[in-house]
């Protein structure tokens, strides 16, 4: 089986005024045929980073440093723009967060749907409507006839998540990447909008790319797990196996750190320290300044991949087993 | 719609304001008007027989209600310098002055938010900051001069332009029938070609002169607008959704940023018939602003008053329009009303 998405050893960094942001380093990443794959890391690790550059959407101050980005038989890294608006919508889609700016705040959400629809799909004009709605019934909208007339202004932060949703999935991508597409919504909403993220990508073997900093999401509805780390991914494996069985000491404190219905406020560790600065030279892992378990190995270049079962990788020289 | 009535029961109390202002204004001037009218042979007694004839001797409140009653007649006073009711001069050169300056305008937009939209879409490029350099030169030069010099380079050195002797040249062509006032319009309505050709020739330099000044704020606003909202989540939406350039750039960052740049444009036309005394002294245009540096000069009281009086209403009108054009490009402005 070939990967629907793959990402090999890219690295893109970001020029600014106050110096060079190692932003993205080595990273690699797949995501399989219908297959889930939640991204974790605390804020500033390049989550987000990693999914726009996947979109070919990257800000203007970021140079790709290396490494290869395939969707779909596609290089993303050096197809035309034209070929990735293309693709853009059609076969890859995105859902952000915060869904109220990101829908046109005077443009009725129906129509909205119809253009990607009017660009994409090939649609004969007086059926755009109706596929407009059924796109909003799919998302499980209430009175979809009547919520194709509303302003994203006159829809709650759910409602408008959805109509995210069913932009996105209008066209029937192969790669949805949901950009913590429930932060900032309530926690019955949030379980709402991820049991339809997950419900669609069953039903249309979509395969499904999750960024979040929440673990027990990702847990929860990932089938498996790429950890981030200050631009770095530390650990892959299966969501349960990382859950029950980290290996990368970063995993193990970002698990800790994570409040379940069993423990307690002060059960909870925070993680010591922050994130390095990626403007500076820094060590081959670049956990070792907040490792517990740092030894003068961890700092040999390079920093390999090792594999502790088929699908179970950690890119640490001490894992916690194996 | 209610919120078109809403919004015109809004302009009452602005209203009111105004006539009070331009009430005070008439007793605020310099002189006695009853010794200016009396004439320069007049006595204390004939004086006295003219405050009584204009009601001066009234107090203050009863000399109000006096005024409101004359404008709830339409009756604005007569101008010294024409003889004619003050009225009846503004509606006659009220046309000139507005044609003048709609042509400015659609000048300044044509040139000014394109030239915005270019530069947002290259921010900090070399486009930008000539977009940016030669905007703010056009408006840093006062605008009877630019006048002054497109006149000597367009008339008398290039002989492009018709001679500056106002709305139409007399000696050649002759006035349409007046049905709007603007010779532009009246001119297509009779169907008279050549007269609608000379009027348009003769409107093109002066919109320039006047048009160059607002392109400042026009191209500047337009520029700040679309550089948020292409850098705004809807865009980035836009994008991830493959939507083909125009689109996103029109439908998606241009509307949203019509919203600030058509609150600009009412300021900038009513700041436009304003400032438009010195071109229409320039090119010799019967407009208003003439008129009302002739009157101010004769010290006419009643034809400034009216003049301000006008204005002012023309200013609330104004805003009136652009608010219902908010309502038309954002929902959500109707929403909050």
């Amino acid at each position: 089986m070939t990967a629907q998405l793959s990402v090999e050893d890219f690295s893109l960094v970001f020029r600014t005024r106050h110096g060079t942001v190692r932003a993205l380093e080595d990273v690699s990443l797949s995501v399989e045929r219908g297959e889930i794959v939640g991204v974790v890391g605390e804020s500033g690790s390049g989550k987000s980073v990693l999914a726009y550059a996947v979109m070919g959407l990257q800000d203007a101050a970021a140079r790709v440093q290396g490494g290869r980005i395939r969707f779909a038989g596609l290089d993303m890294l050096t197809a035309s723009e034209g070929a990735l608006a293309g693709v853009r919508g059609r076969e890859l889609a995105m859902i952000f967060q915060s869904p109220r700016t990101a829908l046109n705040p005077i443009r009725k959400v129906g129509r909205q749907i119809e253009d990607i629809l009017r660009q994409h799909a090939n649609l004969p004009g007086r059926d755009l409507r109706d596929q407009a709605i059924a796109a909003l019934a799919r998302v499980r909208i209430p009175d979809p006839q009547r919520r194709y007339e509303a302003y994203p202004f006159e829809l709650s932060g759910g409602m408008c998540q959805r109509v995210m949703i069913a932009m996105a999935l209008a066209c029937s991508p192969f790669l949805l990447i949901a950009d913590e597409p429930t932060t900032g919504l309530d926690v019955t909403t949030q379980a709402v909008i991820m049991d339809l993220i997950r419900d669609m990508s069953r039903e249309a073997r979509m395969s499904t790319l999750l960024i979040t900093h929440d673990l027990g999401l990702a847990g929860e509805y990932c089938d498996r797990i790429a950890v981030m780390h200050a631009g770095h991914v530390v650990e892959i494996a299966p969501a349960a196996e990382l859950l029950s069985r980290p290996a990368h000491p970063y995993t193990q404190q970002l698990l800790a750190a994570t409040p379940t219905p069993r423990s307690t406020v002060e059960g909870l560790v925070s993680i010591p320290g922050q994130l390095p600065d990626l403007r500076h030279d820094l060590p081959p892992c670049r956990f070792s300044a907040r490792c517990a378990r740092h030894s003068p190995i961890c700092d040999e270049k390079p920093l390999p991949w090792t594999s502790l079962t088929p699908t179970h990788s950690v890119r640490c020289r001490v894992p916690l087993w194996g | 719609m209610g919120f078109v009535g809403k919004r015109l029961l809004g302009t009452i109390p602005s209203l009111i304001g105004v006539v009070i202002v331009t009430f005070l204004l008439s007793h605020a001037l310099p002189g006695d008007p009853a010794a200016y009218f009396a004439g320069p042979a007049a006595n204390a007694a004939s004086i006295a027989g003219v405050r009584a004839k204009l009601g001066l001797d009234q107090s203050l409140p009863v000399q109000f209600m006096h005024y409101i009653v004359d404008l709830a007649h339409g009756n604005l006073g007569n101008a010294l310098t024409t003889g004619q009711p003050v009225l009846t001069d503004l509606i006659d050169r009220l046309p000139a002055s507005l044609e003048l300056t709609f042509f400015a305008l659609v000048f300044a937009v044509a040139l000014g938010i394109p030239m915005g939209v270019w530069a947002a879409t290259k921010p900090d490029s070399l486009a930008d900051h000539i977009c940016r350099a030669s905007v703010s030169v056009a408006a840093a030069f006062p605008t009877f001069f630019v006048g002054l010099i497109l006149v000597y380079i367009f008339y008398f050195l290039l002989g492009l332009a018709p001679e500056p002797v106002g709305r139409l040249n007399e000696i050649l062509y002759t006035a349409p029938p007046r049905v709007t006032g603007a010779y532009t319009i009246d001119s297509l309505i009779a169907g008279d070609w050549n007269t609608f050709r000379a009027s348009l020739a003769q409107l093109v330099l002066p919109a320039i002169s006047l048009g160059l000044f607002a392109l400042a704020p026009i191209a500047r606003i337009t520029r700040a607008a679309m550089v948020q909202s292409l850098g705004s989540d809807f865009t980035r939406t836009a994008r991830a959704a493959g939507l083909p350039r125009g689109k996103i750039l029109v439908t998606y960052a241009f509307r949203n940023a019509l919203l600030p740049v058509a609150n600009v444009l009412g300021m900038v036309f009513s700041f436009l018939l304003g400032s438009n005394v010195l071109i229409e002294q320039v090119f010799g245009w019967q407009g208003i602003g003439a008129y009302a540096v002739s009157a101010v000069l004769a010290s006419d009281y009643a034809a400034v008053q009216g003049f301000v009086l006008m204005m002012a209403v023309l200013y609330i009108l104004l805003n009136l329009i652009v608010d219902l054009l908010a309502t038309v490009i954002d929902p959500r402005v109707r929403f909050e009303a």
